[in-house]
């Protein structure tokens, strides 16, 4: 059984304008030591999805329906309690900006103390020593002094693996990161990545892993879902989404992607049109008003085609060779 | 493209004081560009690349004359702008625009689409009346957008979209040079390759020259003839692009260019990549010698005492690095 099962998940949020469907109707599983990653444009629903998983929606949001299968229990189902115990304990989380979740009076050490504290019962002295360690291990330099800093007083990179520290220091199985290195300088990106990698082989920890970046996700995820206005379009193990994509949406946007690996004046293949307002969704394809392969069909609801080897696409015409089509066109 | 040189800056430095206590006593400089030399030739353009702080945005306002630079020489045209007046300064905006980051925050949300691409038509008194409007409609449609749009306002469009609009102001005094800055590093990935052909597009049809500054060094290989790498206020390497891609020589640019992940998953785990330690230091106080040295895999004694010159390895292709200069690295 899989540590995470995500069945027809439904997030709504009430705006001025009506109800919006962030995260409509998605299903997917991840087993226990993967890491799976999670792309789309902004507003796909990627943050409702892992807020959705935490429980940590607010009015004026909702979660309209959906199961939340985690270790064999319905998270939706729990009492808040128990539900706090499983954020603190089993599934960790950090965020794109590490500032809005560390908290600015308190010193780095006191912070992840803590959570050592509250998790792993260890009096004050351990809980200590502990986060010493845990800043040793997400490599800040001088652990022993810099355990006294406030968050103001570490760079961004530092802040975003102190956040890690954090979030592993009470062994988690699953830790869902939102764009964790969005905020991040490719070099310093590069380190967070790393350390990410190394950490997971070490605690065996599943991982979510929320991006925008194509490349960041090629180098770090076995399996790859692909978002397109709330809902999954594509899902994949990496090799299938970058050199197999099914869907014309994940096509797009690989042939969009300017690329060091590819010629430096190839022409870019923008996709067309603008991203979908979740106000104005249209009925079937959530994608058809871009698709250059839109057929009429297209505007009825598109069921989920499994093309074999966990290969999945939401796409009435995924089993056709639409980039040869398309070429020839 | 000619071998004119369009716009020539000399040893720009531009130092931000930064004051402390009660009595705003001045205790130390940011030092956001610190001796900083290149050329843009008529018709190409330069991509400007480096990390976060690294100065990116100082200098093309610097170039703009919107801030104004601590020393240095900047000649436009072959003409000295480093004194100009105010007025001359005005007069120059009519040759030089600036395309910003931020489609969010650089529109006034208060105009319509209208009165934001036809302003600098009426502050530099180009265009009146009717003149104005079909000139205003005309920019629209270079950008892709249509004259429906001209009575809405920011709030109704998409960040592409919005980009555009900013794009199309930039155009309407018809310059001869655009600062790009990071112009499409807040919109998606699908949108931005939108934006991208259309630059493209309107320098080859209207002939400029652009300083394209942005981060991602994938977005400036695909966009520019020629390319100069930052850190915390200095140039480390400028070469064409080739050169600067395929065979880059400052170690700072190479750990650059490997830390860039790339989108295909089978190349990446085949590659072993140089990962960079430590932080980027503060443009306060900026390491001593050459200031890459805490963090540079090719390190030696020479290098915390002494700051490495700009040398031609040949070709155009200028290094700062004393283990180049040696031949240590090739
Ligand atoms: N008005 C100012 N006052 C004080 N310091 C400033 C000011 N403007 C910029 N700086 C500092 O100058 C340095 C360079 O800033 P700049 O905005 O040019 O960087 P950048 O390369 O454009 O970075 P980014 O990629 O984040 O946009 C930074 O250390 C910044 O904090
Ligand atoms: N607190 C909120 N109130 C209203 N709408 C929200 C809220 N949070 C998210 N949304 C909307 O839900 C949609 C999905 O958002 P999100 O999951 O944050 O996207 P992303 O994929 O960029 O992480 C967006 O349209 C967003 O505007
Ligand atoms: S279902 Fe139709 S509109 Fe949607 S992606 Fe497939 S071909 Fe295009
Ligand atoms: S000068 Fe020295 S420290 Fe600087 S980049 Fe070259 S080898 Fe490295
Ligand atoms: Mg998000
Ligand atoms: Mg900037």
């Amino acid at each position: 059984m899989a540590l995470l099962e995500v069945r027809n998940l439904r997030t709504t949020f009430q705006t001025e304008d009506g109800v919006v469907t962030a995260v409509n109707g998605l299903s997917f599983s991840l087993d226990a030591g993967q890491t799976l990653g999670i792309v789309g444009e902004s507003g796909s629903g990627k943050s409702v999805t892992s807020l959705s998983i935490m429980r940590l929606i607010d009015r004026p949001g909702r979660i309209e329906s959906g199961e939340i299968f985690f270790d064999g229990r319905d998270l939706l189902k729990l009492r808040d309690e128990e539900m706090r115990h499983v954020r603190g304990h089993r599934i960790a989380m950090i965020f794109q900006d590490p500032m809005t979740s560390l908290n600015p009076v308190l010193t780095i050490g006191e912070q992840i103390a803590e959570v050592v504290r509250l998790h792993l019962g260890r009096n004050h002295r351990e809980a200590r020593e502990t986060a010493i360690e845990m800043l040793r291990k997400v490599r800040i330099p001088s652990p022993e002094k810099r355990v006294d800093d406030y968050p103001h007083q570490f760079s961004g990179g530092m802040r975003q693996r102190a956040m890690i520290a954090m979030a592993l220091s009470c062994n988690p199985q699953l830790l869902i990161a939102d764009e964790p290195t969005t905020a991040l300088d490719v070099t310093i990106q590069a380190q967070v990545l790393e350390l990410m990698n190394e950490l997971q082989r070490e605690t065996g920890a599943a991982i979510i892993l929320i991006t925008h970046d194509l490349g960041v996700v090629a180098e770090t995820c076995k399996d790859v879902l692909v978002m397109y206005g709330g809902n999954m379009v594509e899902y994949g193990s990496a090799r299938q989404i970058f050199a197999e994509p099914r869907m014309p949406y994940t096509q797009g946007l690989l042939a969009s992607l300017p690329r060091l690996d590819a010629p430096a004046n190839a022409r870019l293949t923008p996709i067309p049109g603008q991203p979908p307002n979740l106000h104005r969704m249209p009925p079937g394809c959530a994608f058809a008003p871009r698709c250059t392969y839109r057929l009429e069909r297209c505007d009825e609801i598109v069921p989920v085609t499994d093309l074999g080897h966990g290969h999945l696409a939401r796409c009435w015409r995924c089993t056709e060779n639409l980039q040869a089509a398309g070429a020839a066109r | 493209m000619s071998d004119e040189k369009l716009l020539e800056v000399t040893d720009l430095k531009k130092y931000f004081p930064v004051s402390a206590g009660v009595f705003g006593r001045h205790v130390a400089d940011v030092k956001a560009v610190d001796g900083v030399s290149f050329t843009v030739r008529k018709g190409e353009t330069l991509g400007l690349v480096g990390e976060s702080g690294s100065g990116k945005t100082t200098i093309g306002r610097l170039v703009l004359k919107l801030l104004e630079a601590t020393s240095g020489t900047i000649r436009f045209e072959g003409r000295d702008i480093s004194d100009i007046s105010a007025r001359q300064t005005r007069m120059l905006r009519r040759r030089m625009q600036i395309i910003f980051q931020d489609p969010y925050g650089s529109l006034n949300p208060r105009m319509t689409i209208g009165e934001i691409v036809s302003e600098p038509l009426a502050i530099h008194g180009i265009a009146k009346g009717k003149a104005r409007q079909e000139r205003t409609v005309e920019l629209l449609r270079m950008v892709g957008l249509q004259s429906s749009h001209l009575n809405r306002y920011p709030n109704e469009f998409s960040g592409g979209q919005r980009q555009r609009v900013g794009i199309a102001r930039a155009l309407a005094v018809e310059p001869q040079f655009i600062v790009c800055d990071e112009p499409v590093s807040a919109l998606d990935v699908s949108i931005q390759a939108q934006v991208l052909n259309l630059l493209e597009d309107l320098r080859e049809r209207l002939g400029l020259t652009y300083l394209f500054i942005s981060h991602d060094l994938s977005v400036v290989r695909h966009i520019s003839t020629r390319v100069a790498v930052l850190y915390l206020g200095k140039i480390f390497e400028v070469a064409d692009r080739s050169a600067l891609y395929e065979h880059p020589l400052h170690p700072y640019t190479q750990a650059l260019l490997a830390a860039i992940p790339v989108p295909n998953p089978e190349v990446q785990s085949a590659q072993k990549r140089v990962l960079l330690s430590g932080d980027v230091p503060t443009a306060m106080a900026p390491p001593s010698g050459c200031r890459f040295h805490p963090r540079c895999p090719f390190a030696f004694e020479r290098c915390s005492v002494e700051e490495p010159a700009m040398r031609d390895v040949g070709g155009g292709h200028m290094v700062a690095c004393h283990a180049v200069e040696n031949g240590t690295i090739q």
